[in-house]
């Protein structure tokens, strides 16, 4: 087989080889994700890729909450008043042009500098439009992503895992690797060279497309970053045209790690060898000859696949398995969006011109600079005579921006119908008031919606105060029909509010399930779980987190059917207590709070 | 500046091309919304858009780019010079200003000119983003992650079509009147329903899922990548191709009839779909008017509107509580209604 791919045979020589890709073009590749704590794999990976660099290369790191004007670049104040005429400070974007950035805990990335970020890559320049700054500078870097994050939750902002080639696991390199590197400085000096020359055939091109598409893997970038991975493999390998082996490493190391599924085959398990409809070529376990006669396309983005499908990480793989045949749902990029800029509460994140009214800080050196530029003109204009005062105008006034902390809202649905028996409504008032003290230990917010005779009714509109929810709850009487088509819109719409609002919100529903109110207030079972039905569906396209709850003695399928339609955790508690009741809603919010 | 991927070299994504096109054919419809995946080319088409742009007269000298043709917005400068100023006018390309993140508002509407006043003690304007989009298209990346006092303010400009800036005692107001395009992806957060508005059309955009364009695209990328001069040199002729249309539309725009059974089939549609006010209605007349012109035809038809509809609608549709399917379903279902199905369709 061909060198390339031996090269693969074990995680550090991966790791190795993406180094060398990288060092060939940091730009075409993207970047690399490198998952995992930091430690001594860490460390040994970063040295070698350093190694492998050309000396004064540049690698700038950039910290997590970095501000716009050492990101993209501003005015450098002091050398601006020497001069007497503005002076730019470029950013670090800028100064790690044809190096690397390498993001800092980049889980935790703010989405705005993960935007800025992604716009530069794209763009292959850094568009300054600030404090009175105009200008274009050409830069392109790539970019090594630090990722600490544990669980899924956590991971590096999807729009820039998307724009990265690689993916490193640090806990699968260990601390053994290989002793010395597989290239030295001068080889990658050649295929440096070597790149632009390097072509790629279409019937390869076709058939990584095709094992993306198998992989299920939707962005486009993906493959090109493949067959950019490939170009760089041949030209490492001192070749000028792309073979199959190159596209099998390639497909390895930017393409494994992105599948979100198993390629549907419809041929059974390797070990049950033989397959019948197999040609007679090219038999089953050989290593697929690349030289002789020209595959067809199939038959190459099969052995693509296959090559890949050995990369995929076993944790990945078995988390594949497992979620093949059910539905993709609700992979959402993480935390952005959510958090939402405000004046008065949260960290700080940025600084913007404004007047520190409403509650707004402001911020004192922002306005000095702001001001700073200005004096020797306003100094003229108040004639001449300066006395050491600093002249300082509204316009100069700057506040800072903070983000809110995210707030999670749990919005309980309690039915208080005359079928959800007595005993059943004073476990759910104790489960509830149970939470509300966790809830305001975390400094979440509760909601309460009761439902009985014809109507919903929200009795507590979002709040923390203890005492309020408590009042509101004893009071809640029970008895009469259950308009469970009701309750569940007014907690979609309750709940989309809230996440309008910048919040989270997450629903538990308390029920027996037993609808027998319609929508429209009519009593009858037919057309009131058929309404009931409808409503849960809705909800779900809010998104919201929902557990249901069903409190009949025995647990009913309607319950069941009604959780399925608005995707809810369903729980039938029937002999629980609140205690227990507590402890399974807060598992749940604290998976939405995430 | 970096060269651009061509428009013209884009594969698929017919519905984006489209919207673009009857934007530029007839800026009154008000803009384009681009929402969708990663890497489906959203911002390489609107940076593309810049080549296939006809040129426009200005008047000669003018900051902001005054038209000499239309009296009723010109800048203050060009009113001072009065009848003079448009004496002598110039060809000019039509500008298409990127509004990147991190801007800060001094940039967007315009500053004193910090060079100057630091050099010479002046104090003179300089024209900020605004200024420079006007005429032309403002593209904003990334539109749902815009600061929102930034959004207020393009909120502002747009509709009045004009910026006024009060910076050190100057007071300064031009014309400012762009095309405003807008990209994003819908995970990364919601468009406030004001700044939804504001956009004529509204496309939604997936990565395409069948194999031979797929290849298409990664060919192309590949081949702009490696060589960009070459790649672009050799799609230059296709844009002009564009540009040829596009121009010939314009000249043909005034003459596009719409008869009086289209306009019902306009009514019955938005009625049907419960849109909001009359500017869907007027919005998708507009478009289907273009897109009758892009086509080189005299009377707008059933099937332009078809094809208008469903961007000129989709972002005004009321939330249903009730009905859980996205918008572009309920629009499409509400054509097939009113307008009946394609005949050419083949069934899905």
């Amino acid at each position: 087989m061909n060198e390339v791919s031996d090269r693969l045979s074990t995680s550090w020589a991966a790791a190795r080889l993406v180094a060398a890709c990288l060092a060939v073009d940091p730009v075409g590749t993207g970047g690399v994700i490198l998952k995992g704590l930091g430690g001594p794999a860490r460390d040994r990976w970063l040295g070698d890729l350093r190694t492998l660099l050309p000396v004064g290369t540049p690698m700038r790191r950039i910290p997590l909450h970095i501000g716009d004007d050492r990101l993209l670049g501003g005015l450098d104040l002091a050398a601006t008043l020497a001069a007497r005429r503005p002076i730019l400070e470029q950013g670090c974007l800028v100064q790690a042009d044809r190096g690397f950035v390498v993001l800092a805990s980049a889980e935790r990335l703010a989405p705005d500098t993960a935007s800025r970020l992604v716009a530069v890559l794209d763009q292959g320049e850094v568009v300054l439009e600030r404090e009175g700054l105009a200008c274009r500078t050409p830069t392109a870097f790539g970019v090594v992503a630090l990722d600490e994050g544990i669980g899924d939750d956590e991971c590096t902002p999807v729009a820039i895992q998307d724009r990265l080639g690689f993916q490193i696991d640090l806990a699968r390199l260990g601390r053994a690797g290989g002793d010395e590197l597989q290239f030295t400085c001068s080889e990658i000096e050649q295929a440096r060279a070597r790149l632009d020359a390097v072509a790629c055939e279409d019937a390869l091109l076709s058939a990584i497309c095709e094992a993306a598409m198998a992989l299920g893997i939707g962005s486009l970038r993906a493959c090109t970053l493949a067959v950019q991975v490939a170009r760089i493999a041949a030209a490492l390998d001192g070749r000028e045209v792309v073979s199959l082996a190159d596209m099998k490493a390639a497909a390895q190391l930017t393409l494994a790690h992105r599948a979100t599924r198993l390629p549907v085959s419809d041929e059974p398990m390797p070990e049950d060898n033989e397959q019948p409809e197999q040609h007679d070529d090219d038999g089953g376990e050989q290593p697929p000859p690349p030289d002789t006669n020209a595959p067809s396309p199939d038959d190459l983005s099969d052995m693509i696949l296959e090559a890949t499908k050995a990369a995929i990480p076993a944790d990945l793989l078995a988390a594949l398995v497992a979620a093949q045949g059910r539905r993709q749902g609700r992979q959402t990029s993480g935390k952005t969006g959510a958090a939402r800029k405000s004046l008065k509460t949260g960290r700080p994140a940025g600084v913007r011109r404004g007047r520190p009214v409403r509650g707004a800080r402001l911020n004192l050196v922002e306005t000095l600079r702001a001001a700073a530029p200005w004096q020797p003109v306003r100094a003229r204009d108040a004639g001449g005579a300066g006395n050491g005062l600093v002249r300082i105008r509204l316009e100069d006034f700057h506040v800072t921006t903070r983000k809110d902390r995210q707030v999670t809202t749990t919005i309980f649905v309690v039915d208080a119908s005359g079928s959800s028996a007595l005993h059943r409504l004073s476990e759910a008032k104790g489960a509830v008031e149970l939470l509300l003290r966790d809830c305001y230990v975390r400094r979440d917010q509760v909601a309460l919606i009761a439902f009985r005779g014809r109507s919903a009714e929200l009795i507590l509109p979002p709040t923390r105060s203890l005492v309020r929810a408590r009042r509101s709850l004893a009071a809640l009487p029970g008895g009469g029909g259950t308009p469970l088509a009701a309750a569940i819109d007014e907690a979609a719409s309750l709940a989309e509010a809230l996440r309008r609002k910048g919040q989270t919100p997450a629903i538990v529903l308390l029920t027996d399930g037993r609808a027998n109110i319609a929508r429209d207030g009519s009593a009858g079972r037919g057309p009131a779980e058929t309404d009931a039905l409808a409503s849960a569906r809705a909800l779900r396209s809010t998104n919201a987190r929902v557990i249901l709850i069903d409190t009949s003695p025995t647990p009913q399928p309607q319950g069941q059917r009604i959780a399925a339609e608005m995707q809810a955790r369903y729980l039938a508690l029937p002999h629980a207590d609140a205690t227990a009741m507590s402890r399974a809603v807060l598992a749940t919010s604290r998976v939405a709070a995430t | 500046m970096a060269l651009t991927f061509p428009f013209s070299a884009i594969v698929g994504q017919d519905e984006m091309m489209r919207a673009l096109l009857v934007s530029v054919v007839d800026p009154t419809v008000g803009g384009v919304l681009v929402m969708g995946d990663r890497g489906t080319g959203k911002s390489t088409a609107v940076r593309g858009l810049a080549a296939i742009l006809p040129q426009m007269r200005t008047i000669a000298g003018c900051r902001y780019g005054c038209d000499p043709a239309d009296l009723e917005h010109r800048c203050q400068e060009c009113r001072d010079r009065g009848v003079k100023a448009a004496a002598k006018s110039q060809l000019v390309a039509v500008p298409v200003v990127d509004l990147p993140l991190g801007a800060s508002e001094d940039r967007v509407v315009g500053a004193l000119d910090l060079e100057r006043a630091l050099t010479k003690g002046e104090k003179a304007f300089e024209p900020g983003l605004l200024a420079r989009a006007h005429r032309g298209f403002l593209y904003i990346d990334e539109v749902n992650l815009l600061e929102d006092h930034l959004v207020d303010l393009l909120l502002d400009v747009a509709a009045s079509g004009e910026n006024v800036v009060e910076r050190e005692g100057l007071s300064v107001r031009h014309p400012a009147r762009f095309v405003l395009i807008g990209s994003g992806n819908p995970e990364e957060g919601e468009l406030r329903p004001q700044l939804l508005d504001r956009f004529g059309l509204s496309v939604e955009i997936k990565t395409p899922d069948d194999l031979a364009t797929r290849v298409e695209i990664i060919r192309r990328r590949t081949a702009f990548e490696r060589d960009r001069v070459t790649f672009v040199a050799h799609w230059k002729r296709e844009d002009e191709k564009v540009k040829k249309r596009v121009m010939a539309a314009r000249q043909r725009l005034a003459e596009i009839e719409v008869c009086d059974d289209v306009l019902e089939r306009v009514a019955m549609l938005c009625m049907k779909l419960g849109t909001d006010g009359l500017r869907g209605e007027l919005i998708l007349i507009r478009a289907a008017r273009a897109m009758a012109a892009l086509d080189g035809d005299v009377h707008v038809t059933i099937d332009h509107l078809r094809r208008a509809a469903p961007s000129a609608l989709r972002h005004r549709l009321r939330r249903n509580p009730l009905d859980e399917s996205g918008s572009t379903v309920r629009v499409e279902r509400g054509i097939a209604e009113v307008l009946g199905q394609e005949r050419e369709m083949a069934p899905a």
